[in-house]
């Protein structure tokens, strides 16, 4: 029904009396990958929590394949979704976050087989079928009865890829992948998720990862202040910035 | 000799213990012969006749009941108290508050007492009479199942809720720095995958806090054992205790029989402590220091090349 995975239309959200976002719109094609970059309490990554809802927006709308986020829409009135249906809308969203947030006391495969299990109900046999093969896919297949603690940074983050991708989600979102990682792991995560991205999944990534947003990212997002400042294909707005505070941000990490 | 302070210890602990063995072998005053084979006539030794044996079945049967309401209870009342339910969270307060103000030899003589009350105790309408005589019923009194609040609220029965109640508080406590301790991305990655609260806290949650909880749960069980020794004055007189100093009041031996007692609850605080071994063991699976020491091996070994080829098999 719609041509667009994600649209937010003038999100705001506030703790108390800081507003983090200030009317943020966005739009995100299907297959599309979309990389979002401001410097550090800009609101991108509460933006991407209120995607999921995660973070319960203040006013505004959010659509994930056309479906309201949290909300439902009645005599122009927004009355926020009961816990499953919450819940549901959630299961075809992935996420991945900057420390991970694998479940220490389960082996990797358990780890990738709970939600599609427990959540969905699927049987057994084949959840393990396609949760080794997505273990494959990200370069642990001889990991899978290890626990998270016996693992490196980049493979439980890889490790959480897999977990996310075992709900067959229609949106992938990622938190800083990689900002919790040592230097020499980082490449190991962005290689899984460039992958990832040429299989067609459509993407929406905080990141730091100037490097990353220049080759796989299709469209970037830069935010500051609870704002979107500028945005567009992210060569023309990493090599020839408009606005003078997305100019000054990339002086400083590029 | 290189540690001359370590052989003086060893010396001087050496000569206490063998002080202590030999005030067991030869005071005769200890009366083992009392304690282990024959206590009277014909009999068998204190620590195993009938009487005896019935109170440590009491013990152990109180320990476990009491111990099973205050963990079941324990846990509904932590997860009420970390409601954001303004409510429930503050029945919870005033629940803990009440429980762990009052002391268990109080709470358990008030229990004793508490049928005084009621003549029965029973399900039925809340102020089912009161309604009957406002319909002009006189016999009504809205009870769907009943019994003499005597024969429920006294003894055995009593001593298990004054305890079990009284350790829900404690245990509420212990699970509620158990679910605390969990860090908050845990239950939001949990969230994020689609499960319910519910499911997050039973599947994610509780495993995880119970490597906090276990310990002081340990504490808890083997402080129940020797609590249970209150219940004398509900009265209950299916327990350990009361059933020894019963002994005492028959022979007018006193001091075996304490050792009696003493061995008991060594023995039973003992296979306490083995099964928490094995039930901490159980939880620790993907934090076990042994797991994190054989990855650091392998690190080790595949930066020297393979020297510590004999540690652990590979990854």
């Amino acid at each position: 029904m719609t041509d667009e995975m994600v649209r937010a239309d003038n999100v705001h959200k506030s703790f108390g009396s800081l507003e983090v976002l200030k009317g943020v719109d966005l739009a995100v094609r299907p297959g599309e990958v979309c990389c979002v970059l401001g410097p550090s309490g800009s609101g991108k990554s509460t933006f991407l929590r209120c995607i999921n809802h995660l973070e319960k927006v203040n006013a505004g709308r959010i659509f994930v394949d056309g479906q309201l986020m949290g909300y439902r829409e009645r005599g122009g009135k927004l009355h926020e979704l009961g816990e499953k249906d919450v819940a549901k809308q959630r299961q075809s969203i992935g996420m991945v976050f900057q420390r991970f947030n694998l479940f220490p006391h389960m082996t990797v495969l358990q780890n990738v087989m709970e939600a599609p299990c427990r959540v969905k109900g699927e049987n057994k046999s084949e959840v393990r079928d396609r949760a080794l093969s997505l273990l494959e896919r990200v370069g642990l297949g001889a990991k899978v009865d290890n626990y998270p603690a016996q693992l490196s940074g980049g493979q439980q983050q890889r490790v959480a890829i897999a977990r996310a991708l075992a709900m067959r989600p229609k949106l992938m979102l990622f938190d800083e992948p990689t900002s919790a990682l040592d230097p020499e792991l980082v490449g190991e995560v962005l290689d899984t998720m460039k992958g990832l991205a040429q299989d067609g999944m459509t993407m929406i990534v905080v990141t730091h990862e100037i490097g990353f947003a220049r080759e796989v990212g299709d469209n970037l997002i830069f935010m500051d202040g609870g704002v979107v400042v500028e945005q567009g294909p992210p060569r023309d707005v990493i090599s020839n910035p408009q606005h003078e505070r997305t100019r000054a941000f990339l002086s400083k990490v590029l | 000799m290189r540690r001359p302070g370590r052989w003086v210890a060893l010396g001087v602990i050496a000569i206490l213990v063998a002080m202590f063995v030999h005030l067991l072998v030869t005071n005769d005053r200890f009366r083992w012969s009392f304690i282990f084979l024959e206590y009277q006539d014909g009999k068998r030794g204190v620590m195993f006749t009938e009487p005896v044996l019935e109170g440590l079945r009491g013990t152990i049967l109180l320990t476990l009941t009491s111990m099973a309401i205050g963990i079941g209870l324990g846990v509904v009342i932590a997860i009420m108290r970390l409601s954001t339910n303004r409510i429930l969270s503050s029945v919870a307060f005033v629940y803990t508050w009440f429980f762990r103000a009052v002391p268990r030899l109080v709470l358990a003589v008030l229990f004793g007492n508490l049928n005084i009350l009621w003549e029965r105790v029973g399900f039925g309408l809340p102020f089912g009479t009161q309604i009957g005589k406002l319909f002009g019923l006189d016999g009504f009194d809205g009870q769907f199942y009943s019994i003499k609040a005597s024969d429920l609220l006294a003894g055995f029965v009593a001593g298990m809720l004054a305890l079990g109640l009284s350790e829900a508080a404690y245990m509420a406590e212990i699970v509620r720095a158990g679910i605390q301790s969990i860090d908050p991305g845990q239950s939001e990655a949990a969230v994020a995958l689609g499960m319910s609260r519910g499911k997050v806290l039973r599947r994610i949650v509780l495993p995880q806090a119970m490597r906090v909880i276990v310990p002081p749960t340990g504490n808890e069980i083997i402080a129940m054992v020797k609590d249970t020794s209150l219940v004398a004055f509900v009265p209950v007189t299916f327990e350990l205790w009361f059933q020894l100093t019963q002994v005492s009041a028959r022979t007018f031996v006193v001091l075996p029989v304490i050792v009696a007692a003493l061995i008991w609850y060594l023995i039973l605080c003992t296979v306490l402590m083995i099964a928490q071994f094995f039930v901490e063991r159980h939880f620790s699976k993907g934090y076990g220091s042994a797991g994190k020491a054989k990855q650091r091996l392998r690190n080790i070994q595949a930066e020297q090349g393979g020297r510590f080829s004999g540690t652990g098999e590979s990854g």
